[in-house]
């Protein structure tokens, strides 16, 4: 173990199980921790790895018939088996929590400011009066603006952002010794966890306290913590300092991880890679190492037998493998581990130049309004959803499209896809102005451009199974009955599925192999253009690199182009040829790829390209990160003049001339450089990765 | 807020005169007054029955629009017209409607309280004994008509009153007549009399409002702000009371409204059993005796208390839950 002299935390022999009438969940086995006082320890791992159960176990919240053995120490004193009594004295004043989904964590019939005032008196003897003004302070503490207003505020009332940061005002509403997160930032957009994680930093130095962040996120956990433990199937399998774990990983499972994750900070298509098959369910565990069906380097032993935490190569690094001895001896780097297939080469900006366009918009226009009263209903306002947009896709290319929820992009996508006449502009597909189509015309157009949504248990039709999920669309488009079979079989094989899996139902598959089945279906009419929505973003890390993986195979075999809309600026980094970054119903820049994310120009490009964590300790402790203030602004009241002024820092720096042509002019795209346009007044280049 | 309980105010009194309204039209068409006379021994001479039923506007004769019109008039006035003997019909209703009113507000506010709190007990103790036996005795009392319930709970009583002797509880009239003595003589009297009608509705309630509520505290127990509240360190039960019940009161606000017109059925047939001169033994005393404007006004309170009861569920459901009263 690690040689903390005197821990503030001491895990030992942690086990959670739920009972359950077809076996029990045994969600964390054996698990053995140390946490030293002021230190920051990341606990990473995908969804079922047992990390959240881990963290309830040692507040003693997890649901009533849940088994817990193991023992828990703070400062020496034993929690595991504590009555309900003696833990809700120590919570909330010693070991406070920060739970994920801020929305349902607060009680929505109280108000935020009562609701810190509680934490406040559960355990000090405040009056009413005292224990409010205490919970003003915390909340400006966390950077509520208007603290003493906004107390009155009701959680609905409240953004994401602004919900966790009340949420860490009331964890350390009494300066606990030890604060677990548990995915602080997981339902955030990127903007806003780089304001979270900020504060959560704020509340770390006002408080002092040792910190747990648990998370799925390899570069949440980077920047941010000392140490970092990684769960896989209930177990720690690798243990040790940030920079050790990140450079020197000695699991496979580690190695994995690491190497699926597209960076953000690299530019050029490194191949990821991906781990085959995906995480055993914690009721039927297999023998031996839980990691060596998906392991590269399993031999025999790593089925009989399961490997225990065990020090390697004379670091503080602790790893869970049979074989971590040798894969310290040869320095072993993920990609020798792993067999990486080589891509073909990207395409290239100029292989670009003169090929024929799949799809263009001109000054694409959705706007909702805003309707009042309950018989006659009148207009109170306009919801500019999408405000104007231009953009191209070229044959066998792929355009990302980025930007945070609420900017417009699935507004804009599902406009493209309707393939009518736009409220306001042009959409043409494949050389066609969708508003000159007729019906026909307009079904013989549906065929080359299908569409793949998020959440592929959502969009999959549970009562058919898969091979009448691939035909359906054949049918419907009157491909001939043997035609539809081959076809089936075909599609099947393409997106690297079984034949026997044909007959299965949708929810019998892991959330990879589901996004599978829905890109096949997109892709039975065989499509000139596939519209991806954020198709990876439900997916856990070590299966989004196979999907990942498979949509850049099929856009080379299939000479496929993508318009792929999604949030995660890495994965877009990684597959797209062209960016596109939307805020507020418009496009702020559009670029090259590596031209964009090497210098981005435009403000709100910056901050995002800056918020993103980069898995890589080093680099993520010299990194400045752009923070933007507030929220997005509701599309229903955008902003004169640029839309971004709002929240720009850049606007926040100029002096009051410069400033009167951002809030009097609406900036146009404009070259800044070749293959990149920005909308800004005042653009500059700048790297930010 | 004052604005939207406003609004629905007004809705509430078009609604009742559109209930009301139907009720007349329904009795006067079906109910026949004149039969009540023509069944008389010596049979009254044809033109004082028609001259009798002409000043009660009871003459089926005259066509039902201009019987409604009357009727309708009077009502503005809030004069419900005389029963088919000449009696006031508002005198009548004077007398009664303390006494039902007392069983019904009794048995509603005892009902709802216990019945939350019963259901909120069974879902904390989710697969224990004490919420199986909730759920078993529950269903039991649903699943028994109110006028058996109260003739089981009179043989109960009779057992009770036999074994010690004295009358503990009675169960005719709602007091004994003639009885002298000062005020707690008589207001112990009125209590035993109180006791088993009130006992049987409220049993019916608690069984109902318990269901209602232990699914909805189910729906909240699991919830992450219970969590929360627990890891600022709020014990367990305060957790529970302060954050779970509170949210699960919300879709039982609703439910009450709804309930309410079972709680008058049953008002009904308890008030007749026990010998209590309330509105619902006057309503079948009325059907039987073709008495219709008698009938049009048990009606129109009837509404009315189902009405009222819907807007009490409004303003409770706005003062519970903050997130209707910002649309309000």
């Amino acid at each position: 173990m690690t040689p903390a002299a005197d821990p503030l935390v001491a895990v030992r022999g942690l086990s959670v199980t739920f009972p359950d009438r077809t076996g029990d969940v045994r969600a964390v086995r054996d698990v053995d921790y140390d946490l030293a006082r002021g230190e920051v320890l990341g606990i990473v791992g995908e969804s079922g790895s047992g990390k959240s159960a881990a963290a309830l176990a040692v507040m003693g919240l997890l649901p009533a018939g849940a088994r817990v053995e193991g023992s828990v120490r703070l400062d020496g004193e034993e929690l595991i088996g504590l009555e309900d009594r003696a833990l809700s004295r120590l919570r909330g004043r010693r070991i406070a929590m920060v739970f994920q989904d801020p929305l349902s964590a607060l009680t929505p019939v109280y108000r935020i400011g009562q609701q810190v005032a509680e934490a406040v008196q559960a355990h000090n003897r405040l009056s009413r009066d005292e224990a409010r003004s205490r919970a003003v302070e915390l909340l400006e503490l966390v950077g509520i603006a208007g603290a003493r207003e906004r107390a009155g505020a009701f959680p609905h009332e409240l953004s994401g952002g602004m919900r966790q940061r009340v949420m860490i005002a009331m964890a350390i509403a009494n300066d606990p010794d030890v604060l677990i997160a548990d995915e602080p930032t997981t339902a955030l957009d990127v903007t806003i966890q780089a304001q979270v994680l900020e504060v959560l930093r704020t509340a770390r130095e006002a408080t002092g306290a040792a910190m747990i962040v648990i998370t799925h996120d390899l570069g949440v956990v980077a920047g941010f913590a000392d140490r970092v433990a990684v769960m896989y199937a209930g177990r720690l399998v690798e243990q040790g300092g940030v920079d050790d774990v990140y450079e020197r990983p000695r699991m496979p499972y580690t190695m994995g991880l690491l190497g699926s994750i597209p960076r953000v900070d690299e530019s050029g298509r490194r191949p990821l890679v991906p781990i085959e098959g995906a995480p055993p369910s914690p009721a039927h565990l297999p023998p031996g190492c839980p990691f060596a069906p998906r392991c590269p380097l399993v031999f025999e032993r790593c089925h009989e037998e399961e490997p225990a935490l065990a020090a390697v190569g004379g670091r503080p690094q602790l790893a869970a493998c049979h074989r971590a001895a040798e894969i310290e001896a040869g320095g072993l780097a993920p990609e020798e581990v792993y067999e990486v297939r080589s891509s073909a080469p990207a395409p290239g900006a100029e292989r670009r130049n003169g090929r024929p366009q799949v799809l263009r918009t001109e000054d694409l226009v959705k706007h909702h309004p805003l309707l009042r009263g309950a018989v006659f209903k009148r207009q109170v306002g306009t919801v500019r959803a999408v405000d104007g947009i231009s953009l191209t896709v070229g044959e066998g290319e792929t355009l990302g499209l980025v930007g945070e929820s609420g900017c417009g992009k699935t507004t804009a996508l599902l406009e493209i896809l309707e393939l009518t006449r736009p409220q306001g502009g042009r959409v043409v597909v494949l050389g066609r102005d969708t508003a000159e189509l007729d019906a026909r015309e307009r079904r013989a157009l549906r065929r080359e451009v299908q569409v793949v949504f998020q959440d592929p248990l959502a969009s999959l039709d549970p009562r058919l199974p898969v091979s009448d999920v691939l035909a359906e669309p054949l049918r419907t488009h009157g491909v001939a009955r043997e035609r539809v079979e081959e076809r089936v079989r075909e599609l099947v094989r393409l997106v690297g599925l079984e034949h026997q899996h044909l007959s299965r139902y949708p929810q019998h598959f892991s959330g990879g192999q589901r996004q599978r089945i829905a890109i096949a279906r997109a892709l039975a009419l065989e499509p000139k253009l596939v519209v991806l929505d954020e198709p990876v973003s439900a997916l856990d890390v070590s299966i989004r690199a196979g999907v990942v993986n498979l949509l850049e195979e099929l856009r080379e075999r299939l000479g496929l182009s993508y318009l792929f809309v999604a949030h995660d600026l890495s994965v877009v980094r990684h597959v797209s040829d062209r960016v596109a970054v939307m805020y507020l119903g418009r496009l702020v820049e559009v670029g090259d790829v590596d031209r964009l994310y090497g210098g981005p120009a435009h403000p709100y490009t910056q901050a995002l390209l800056s918020a993103i964590p980069v898995p890589d300790p080093r680099k993520e402790r010299t990194r400045a990160r752009i923070l933007l203030p507030g929220d997005l602004p509701s599309p229903a009241e955008v902003p004169g003049g640029c839309r971004f002024h709002t929240r720009c820092p850049k606007f926040a720096a100029l002096d009051a001339e410069r400033r009167r042509r951002c809030l009097e002019e609406e900036p146009e795209l404009r070259a800044v450089g070749p293959g990149q346009e920005a909308a800004c007044h005042y653009a500059e280049r700048l790297a930010v990765v | 807020m004052a604005k939207f309980l406003l609004r629905r105010l007004a809705s509430s009194i078009v609604l009742v005169a559109i209930a009301a309204s139907l009720a007349y039209v329904l009795a006067a068409a079906s109910l026949s007054p004149r039969s009540n006379f023509e069944g008389r021994n010596p049979p009254p001479p044809a033109a004082v029955v028609e001259r009798e039923l002409e000043a009660r506007n009871l003459n089926d004769r005259t066509p039902i629009i201009e019987r409604y019109g009357a009727w309708a008039t009077g009502l503005v006035r809030l004069d419900f017209g005389e029963s088919w003997d000449g009696t006031s019909v508002n005198a009548e209703m004077a007398r009664r409607i303390g006494v039902s009113l007392r069983l019904l507000i009794i048995a509603t506010i005892l009902g709802s309280v216990l019945g939350v709190l019963v259901g909120a007990w069974g879902a904390v103790r989710q697969h224990r004994f004490s919420d199986h036996a909730i759920t078993f005795a529950s269903f039991v009392i649903l699943s028994t008509p109110v006028f058996v319930l109260a003739v089981l709970l009179e043989i109960v009583a009779v057992g009770v009153n036999d074994a010690t002797g004295v009358s503990v509880f009675e169960y005719t009239g709602e007091f004994t007549p003639g009885l002298e003595g000062g005020f707690w003589t008589l207001a112990v009297d009125r209590l035993q009399h109180l006791v088993l009608p009130t006992l049987t509705l409220v049993l019916a309630q608690i069984a109902i409002f318990s269901r209602y509520q232990r699914n909805a505290m189910l729906d909240v127990l699991g919830s992450d702000f219970v969590r929360t509240a627990q890891a600022k360190g709020l014990r367990r039960r305060t957790a529970l009371l302060k954050h779970a019940l509170r949210t699960a009161l919300i879709p039982s606000a609703t439910f009450f409204a709804y309930n309410f017109g079972l709680l008058l059925i049953g008002a009904t047939f308890i008030e007749t059993i026990f010998g209590w001169h309330g509105m619902g033994e006057w309503f079948i005393e009325s059907v039987r005796r073709n008495d219709v404007n008698a009938v049009a006004a048990v009606s129109c309170f009837a509404a009315v208390l189902v009405l009222f009861a819907g807007l009490l569920s409004d303003l409770a459901y706005a003062v519970l839950d903050p997130r209707i009263r910002v649309g309000a």
